[in-house]
């Protein structure tokens, strides 16, 4: 068996495919890390504590897999969802009791519950081990923005479902829009923003309407928050992450006392 | 709900589940001081017997044999009465606060394992007996609200974790010893050991939300209907801390001004926190306010408000005990007085000032204005006079090394933070309803 081993790893495919040979010896361990597109997100070589677990909780890494795992579920998912009113509820209900696989709603859902608690975890034990510190300060506000970009993913992806827990959570959460300040229609100062004695911000323009796409929850909110749940906010946390994880080397990788 | 009417085989089959599981963490426990200590062995004995015991209880779920009738192992109804009659969000907030004190207090204490694994040993047993209660698993036992239960033990188990470390490492400092971090910390290879521990742990998430995904059917209820309206009517569970505070707060301060304020805050942190100390490892006593002010903020305030939510809160938003029946009949008494009412109408003992009829727009607010001077003033001056009289008082240090600016963003944060505490109390405590109250422009405080 090893014979194959080295022949399949001796043969022009496998050579064009990773450059050079399998990182058994210490030159190639090294070399693996520099050549491989995956693995050149690592550095070569790393403090010992830095990877303890019971220093990083692993929450972080846990993190970033739980969003790779909601995207391939997520994907397979929209080939079968459709987001209209007439077929959302019907859909989800076929992934439950007839479509083979249909187990990928329940990973993307607890996966995402799963994900929330993680990144909230990440944030705690980077606070605890005082991380943020210089020169990582601009690094825990990209991970704000991300923690909050995971809650808003969760929360859009939580009406798709079209049940009575979707869209009454939805309309619970999204009637704080209602009363934001100057943009919504029962926020404070709204009414001083008006032209000539008319309205700018009524039920039907101020940021709860921009949200919902109407006056309620209804088909246009799920149109946007399918775009919003599997377009636009994973595009923005791929981006974010990619920055995330960019700044942690440029910063020094994993803290380390001084 | 007749004797034991409401457990049925399935249920107590179920039960049967989390002994096995208490059974196995004990043997687990025992084997574990029997290696590490030989001289432990009376220890090691009591443990022993205790997960023999809880293998008799296992079995007696899992055969069968214990059947609804002849069914004792229930949480006894003392304790339950006990736990529903001081179920009140005073209480809980109370409980919830005393409890994150006593555990930074008696941390020295509580990092012990054996303490720590007596207390785990004590919240897992009153989850299994508290199953037994058909309304406690009415709501713990919903698919959503699993990983709310889970999610309690985990943030349990890395505060433990952390404070274990910390404490460590304080006790390392006083000794003029290394830190834990700095110990055996020599530069290792990526290729292997990091990346065969992430392979690990990829397979060891999948494995699990596989699992998870095999055993616990994700929830789907009736199709959405825009007439009938659920009650009560949740947000999603991370946002219930959000809701919670509708509870004290109008929707422009607990929907939209809190939770900007959190989010900013916590960007804020990193160009707040000006000591240099505690820097890539765990520590407690060189940031003591730091700690103390992130956990107070993390634990009591929002995964406690999250659990309030989630679990306690019934319809109507009023508050149930964990084994008490959801009535939506429930009847709370809201009679909460605004600080204006509280001026006028008993402090001075006269008229609320209201605009004659017809009187044009300037008057109106002219009045408003009067009728709401106190709280408007005292809004200001919570957050315009008290930064300075901190500044001049307990936070003097930090203000001569934050300056002027960072001192004024860290104090506004912080009176934001604490400003929910102090609305809950002002609420329990004088029945207060809104500090600012002016329905009129939609702008209550």
């Amino acid at each position: 068996m090893a014979s194959v081993g080295d022949y399949i790893r001796g043969s022009q495919i496998w050579k064009s495919i990773f450059r050079h040979p399998a990182p058994v010896d210490r030159r190639n361990r090294i070399v693996v890390m520099l050549t491989n597109f995956f693995l050149h997100l690592h550095p070569v070589s790393i403090k010992q504590q830095g990877i303890a677990l019971s220093y990083t909780w692993c929450m972080g890494g846990i993190t970033f897999f739980l969003f790779l795992a909601e995207t391939v579920t997520g994907v397979l998912l929209m080939f079968y969802y459709r987001p209209t009113l007439e077929h959302a509820f019907n859909d989800i209900l076929a992934l439950r009791d007839v479509t083979t696989l249909g187990i990928m709603r329940e990973m993307h859902r607890w996966g995402a519950h799963a994900m929330v608690i993680t990144v909230w975890l990440h944030m705690y034990r980077v606070f605890l081990t005082g991380s943020y510190k210089p020169p990582r300060e601009f690094n825990w506000v990209v991970g704000v923005l991300l923690l909050v970009l995971t809650l808003l993913l969760s929360f859009t992806g939580y009406l798709l479902p079209w049940d009575q827990l979707a869209i009454w959570a939805i309309t619970v959460g999204s009637n704080m829009a209602r009363a934001t300040p100057f943009l919504g229609h029962e926020g404070p100062g709204f009414q001083l923003l008006n032209i000539g004695g008319f309205d700018l911000i009524t039920n039907g323009s101020d940021a709860r309407f921009i949200l919902l796409g109407g006056r309620f929850v209804g088909e246009m909110t799920l149109n946007r928050f399918y775009i919003l749940h599997c377009v636009a906010i994973p595009l923005v946390v791929a981006i974010l992450i990619a920055i995330h994880f960019w700044r942690i080397r440029k910063d020094g990788g994993i803290s380390q006392p001084l | 709900m007749g004797h034991n009417s409401d457990l049925t085989p399935p249920v107590i089959f179920g039960l049967g589940w989390l002994y096995l599981l208490l059974t196995v963490m004990n043997v687990w426990w025992t084997a574990r001081i029997m290696r590490t200590d030989p001289h432990r062995d009376k220890e090691a004995a009591g443990w022993g017997m205790y997960a023999g015991l809880l293998l008799m209880a296992t079995l007696a779920h899992l055969t069968g044999s214990s059947t609804p009738e002849h069914f004792h192992l229930r949480m006894p109804q003392i304790i339950q009465q006990a736990i529903d009659w001081c179920a009140d969000p005073k209480i809980y907030f109370a409980g919830t606060t005393a409890l994150f004190i006593a555990v930074v207090w008696l941390r020295k204490w509580f990092i012990q394992e054996t303490v720590a694994w007596v207390l785990l040993n004590l919240s897992v047993l009153f989850l299994t007996l508290s199953m037994t209660d058909y309304d406690f698993r009415q709501i713990v036992g919903k698919p959503d609200n699993v990983p709310i239960v889970s999610m309690l033990f985990i943030v349990g188990f890395f505060t433990w974790l952390y404070f274990k470390r910390a404490v460590d490492n304080d006790e390392r400092r006083a000794a003029g010893r290394p830190l834990f971090e700095q110990e055996k910390n020599e530069k290792i290879l990526v290729w292997p050991d990091l990346v065969y521990t992430e392979l690990i742990c990829m397979v060891v998430c999948t494995v699990v939300l596989v699992v998870w995904a095999l055993l616990l059917p994700a929830p789907l209820e009736e199709p959405a209907s825009a007439v009938q309206t659920p009650n009560p009517s949740k947000a999603p569970w991370y946002f219930l801390g959000l809701q919670e505070m509708l509870v004290y707060f109008d929707p422009w301060m607990a929907g939209v001004v809190l939770p900007s304020m959190i989010l900013v805050g916590l960007m804020a942190i990193p160009y707040i926190d000006f000591n240099k100390l505690g820097n890539g490892y765990y520590t407690f006593n060189e940031r003591k306010f730091a700690i103390l002010t992130f956990m107070f903020g993390f634990l009591p305030l929002w995964i406690g408000m999250i659990i309030l939510g989630t679990f306690l809160r019934g319809p109507n938003w009023n508050f149930f005990g964990i084994y008490e029946p959801w009535d939506s009949h429930k009847l709370e008494v809201l009679n909460n007085v605004n600080l204006s009412e509280y001026f006028w109408l008993i402090w001075c003992g006269s008229k609320m000032p209201t605009a004659p009829a017809g009187s044009d727009q300037l008057t109106q607010t002219g009045y408003i204005l009067t009728r709401e001077w106190l709280g408007l003033v005292a809004c200001f001056a919570y957050l315009a006079i008290t930064p300075m009289i901190l500044a001049a008082t307990v936070f003097k240090k930090f203000f001569i090394k934050m300056g002027f600016i960072r001192f004024m963003v860290f104090s506004n944060l912080l009176l934001f933070m604490a400003s929910l505490p102090i609305k809950m109390l002002l609420r329990w405590m004088f029945r207060l309803k809104y500090i600012v109250g002016i329905p009129e422009w939609f702008f209550n405080i």
